[in-house]
């Protein structure tokens, strides 16, 4: 039976993906339009990070933490649903929301929150996360507090892990041309930025948030306000993409008439 | 003045270097040419002698970590082999391609050289700095970057540019080759090869020429009032055997097979294109029952001509993204598609 393990699980707040964005001047840079406002979800990619620690936890005995940065109160918002998924301590961190701020900058905030978490034994630890963002969609941050941690077994792009009875385990990572590389890794510590996963979400579960809820909103009085300083990434533009086509809507062609069409598209050169 | 290394590494066989890495070989030769600057590029693999033919005429001066341990794809090994060719280099901006192997490393190399770093770079340009171009939100909105620190790493989205191709005829046809020595930490990680899909076919190729992305539309009810999953399965895997193309699928008809639902059985989460999937570069991309953003925006985003077969003709989000839409029954039409391809083979 392997040891009980210790999971972070670092996620971050996103617009709702079915939001129209807009770009827009801050104060402190460029921002999204009433972000503020904008309905908010834990970041897919990181969401399904959850789910897997969460399931694994379950199969292992294992503590499981979730470190959120984010305006408090939009952090509020989103935990309220977040916490009837799973079981989890969270370990919020209220700052600026968005995926404008530098990585390298958030990296440092969520590696010193992680190693200052009471008890944490990093012989066991393993830390997960979403690959990419929705928002800034760089894969960097949970590399950076990966290196941070001084943790040099990490996986990006993760659809399974696997425990062994001896302690180590099998991780599936996505590589090109739709095929997973098979590693196998002594045992924690270890990243794992997670893809997809195979689980789907899970259902609401009121006795899970009521039982969350009992530390989450302690914790949540309690987050440290904290600003992200960068001193060296300049955005020099930031616009919406203006491309548009001029869309042909065929509605009266028939199968036959399409297909031909397809066929010769296809074959021609572009 | 700048200094360039570009970063390149072998693919799974060992004995040639990825399409990727030839490409961020181009994009360096060009942003060292604009800046005035040296260029060095840096090979990772077990054995680069072989490799470093498909390099001649690129740079003046080769770097090369090799050995056993790098003929894997792992992050100790491939970090610390990244960071020695840093170390021995000494460069302000350090390209590489976005493949999954320097994906894996590249933000960690940067921190431990003292460097930032940014990712999927589309474009590189400036007039009198270094500025790049990536996208936020998920392909939404696009932003021009620039840093004043270095070294500066810049992780190159492939399909960009055009993989280089050696001349022997050129200066520097044959570069100076350095052996770099990396000093490895303890290996923790075997890499015990790969695995494909449960699938009865691979139907994800990167280098097809035509994207066909299958929405949850297939699965649901006909105008018989019936699903017929198993026949959208056959038009689709028949469709994808005769054109060459590469499958891409919504996030709601991949989601299915979460939720208990009829699911077309070849489709998994490597297929998913948009907001939680791939946004994957093809020339062509024609998309069939799909309704939404996903497909339409943000999966598509880097598919030069796009066509769609819809049923809906008040698709708000085909209009303004796709060249043409077809009003349309997905299942007829690809039925006699695939017959006319059929009579061409």
């Amino acid at each position: 039976m392997p040891q009980p393990l210790q999971i972070v699980v670092c996620a971050g707040i996103v617009p709702d993906p079915l939001q129209t964005l807009e770009p827009a001047t801050s104060p402190s840079g460029p921002a999204i339009k009433n972000e503020m406002v904008l309905p908010a979800v834990l970041d897919p990619w990181a969401a399904s990070a959850l789910y897997e620690a969460a399931a694994l936890a379950a199969k292992n005995p294992s503590k499981l933490y979730l470190v959120s940065l984010g305006p408090k109160a939009k952090l509020q918002q989103v935990m309220m649903t977040v916490a009837q998924k799973v079981a989890f301590e969270l370990v919020p961190i209220d700052g600026p929301i968005g995926g404008f701020p530098d990585a390298h900058s958030t990296s440092a905030i969520l590696a010193d929150t992680i190693a200052a978490i009471p008890g944490l034994d990093r012989t066991r630890l393993l830390v997960f996360g979403g690959w990419e963002s929705a928002s800034r969609g760089a894969g960097v941050t949970l590399q950076l507090v990966g290196e941070r941690l001084g943790i040099t077994d990490q996986f990006q792009g993760v659809d399974a892990i696997t425990l062994r009875d001896d302690g180590s385990f099998e991780v599936l990572e996505r590589v090109e041309g739709g095929k997973h590389q098979v590693s196998i890794c002594a045992g924690p510590p270890a990243v794992l930025g997670w893809a997809t996963g195979n689980l789907p979400e899970p259902r609401n579960n009121p006795q899970i948030g009521m039982s969350n809820m009992r530390t989450m909103m302690p914790a949540l009085q309690r987050a440290k306000t904290t600003a992200l300083d960068s001193t060296t990434l300049r955005y020099v533009s930031v616009s919406l993409p203006k491309q548009q086509r001029e869309t042909r809507i065929e509605k009266n062609m028939t199968p036959d008439s399409i297909a031909a069409e397809l066929v010769a598209w296809i074959g021609k050169d572009s | 003045m700048e200094s360039i290394l570009v970063l390149t590494h072998a693919d799974e066989s060992g004995s040639a270097l990825t399409k990727a890495s030839l490409e961020a070989v181009t994009t360096a030769r060009e942003l060292a040419a604009r800046l005035g600057a040296e260029l060095t590029i840096g090979i990772v693999a077990a054995n680069p002698q072989h490799l470093s033919k498909a390099l001649q005429s690129a740079a003046p001066r080769l770097l090369a970590v090799s050995g056993e341990e790098f003929a894997q794809a792992r992050f100790a090994s491939d970090a610390a082999a990244c960071e020695a060719l840093c170390r021995a280099a000494m460069p302000t901006i350090v390209l590489a391609p976005q493949s999954s192997r320097f994906t894996r490393v590249m933000a960690a190399v940067a921190h431990r050289v003292g460097g930032v770093i940014d990712t999927h770079i589309t474009a590189i340009g400036g007039a009198q700095s270094v500025e790049a171009a990536r996208w936020f939100y998920r392909q939404r909105i696009e932003a021009v970057i620039t840093r004043d620190q270095r070294p500066w790493f810049l992780l190159l989205d492939t399909g960009t540019h055009a993989p280089f191709v050696a001349d022997p005829s050129q200066p520097h046809a044959q570069p100076d080759e350095i052996a770099i020595t990396a000093v490895l930490p303890k290996l923790r990680t075997q890499v015990t090869g790969f695995r494909s899909p449960k699938v009865d076919q691979q139907t994800i190729r990167p280098d097809a020429k035509l994207l066909f992305v299958a929405g949850a539309g297939w699965t649901k009810k006909q105008p018989d009032g019936q699903t017929h999953v198993e026949e959208a399965a056959n038009l689709i895997t028949q469709f994808l055997s005769r054109s060459g193309a590469s499958l891409g699928s919504s996030k709601s008809l991949v989601d299915q097979g979460g939720e208990g639902q009829s699911v077309l059985p070849f489709l998994t989460h490597l297929n998913q294109v948009g907001q939680t999937g791939s946004t994957p570069r093809h020339p062509k991309g024609l998309a069939t029952c799909c309704h939404g953003e996903e497909p339409h925006v943000v999966g598509w985003r880097f598919i030069g001509e796009r066509r769609a077969v819809s049923l809906d003709p008040n698709c708000g989000w085909t209009r303004g993204k796709a060249d043409v839409v077809y009003i349309a029954d997905a299942f007829a039409v690809i039925e006699r598609v695939n017959a006319l391809l059929g009579k061409k083979e």
